[in-house]
């Protein structure tokens, strides 16, 4: 990576565009009664919001792999705490 | 930063030169500063989260019964809010990397206000439950729900005052092209608060 320079205002006001685009489907979905699938399509949906922010209202496509391992790695351990608590909870 | 950086050429004192770290270190040390401090947020609402998942599980029905009482209009609303807040707070970023000073007080400003737009919001939102008995007290689903949102609005706070304090920096012109990294880490915590509530909207107003 070289200087910072040279993102311009145009992929911001896509990204936000888009985002705005997610928030309406997520929405218009949720009036709709797929049972299980409602949960599967708003976390999807919530996902792909997140993912778009951290990329580029976060900078996180332009860092380097030093800025990428501090942020997956609280990730990787929210996965391990829920999936260490479900484990539990689960099956009693 | 992939540049390397010029090798100390004082052998007698190799510690001298990280003394004096250029702007460019320093600014990634300071990003790698806020990264840290959000790891230990996504860790303090992820105990929250972890928590909903566990009740939600075990009372399915509660928590079917109880969220048609959140308005999904105003849960919308805010997530509308906070998406435009970030794009201002994004292209005021943008703005002054190129030096562009009115543009980022001008975007300072606007978030500061969509901020205090979605309090607003939330203060409606809660009064109204209060005003159908609906409180943290009520159930597991109504305990959660104040929990993490009045969790959430405390970091919209914060984040307004930090934004407020780089206004003021700003206002004394203290940005340019070639120093801004309170702006761009102020940005990332901003950012951040945002990216919670994308979860909060559809974990509480959507789905039941």
């Amino acid at each position: 990576m070289t200087k910072e320079h040279g993102t311009g205002y145009g992929i911001y006001v896509i990204v936000w565009i888009a985002l705005l685009v997610l928030t309406g489907a997520t929405v218009a979905v949720s009036y709709a009664n797929l049972g299980l699938m409602n949960v599967a399509v708003a976390l999807l949906i919530a996902s792909v919001k997140a993912s778009l922010v951290a990329l580029f209202f976060m900078h996180l496509k332009f860092e380097n792999k030093l800025v990428w391992t501090f942020a997956l790695v609280p990730i990787f351990f929210l996965l391990l705490v829920v999936g260490g608590t479900l484990s539990d909870t689960l099956f009693r | 930063m992939g540049t390397s950086e010029p090798k100390a050429v004082s052998g007698a004192n190799p510690g001298e030169h990280a003394a004096h770290a250029s702007p460019a270190v320093t600014y990634e040390a300071a990003k790698l500063g806020i990264w840290t401090f959000i790891a230990t947020e996504v860790l303090l609402f992820g105990g929250l989260f972890t928590t909903y998942i566990v009740f939600r599980t075990k009372f399915p029905h509660m928590f079917h019964a109880d969220y048609v009482h959140l308005n999904r209009v105003l849960g919308a609303v805010n997530t509308v809010v906070l998406i435009c807040s970030s794009l201002t707070v994004a292209l005021g970023i943008a703005a002054i990397r190129k030096g562009k000073q009115g543009m980022l007080r001008l975007c300072l400003v606007l978030t500061i206000l969509l901020a205090a737009g979605f309090l607003v919001i939330k203060y409606f939102e809660w009064t109204e439950k209060f005003a159908h008995g609906l409180y943290p007290g009520t159930d597991v689903f109504f305990s959660l729900y104040f929990m993490m949102t009045g969790l959430h609005g405390l970091h919209v706070l914060a984040g307004m005052l930090v934004l407020g304090a780089v206004l003021v920096l700003a206002g004394q012109g203290r940005f340019s092209e070639s120093y801004h990294t309170p702006v761009e880490i102020s940005g990332l915590y901003w950012h951040f608060v945002d990216l919670v509530w994308i979860y909060l909207f559809p974990l509480f107003y959507l789905i039941g």
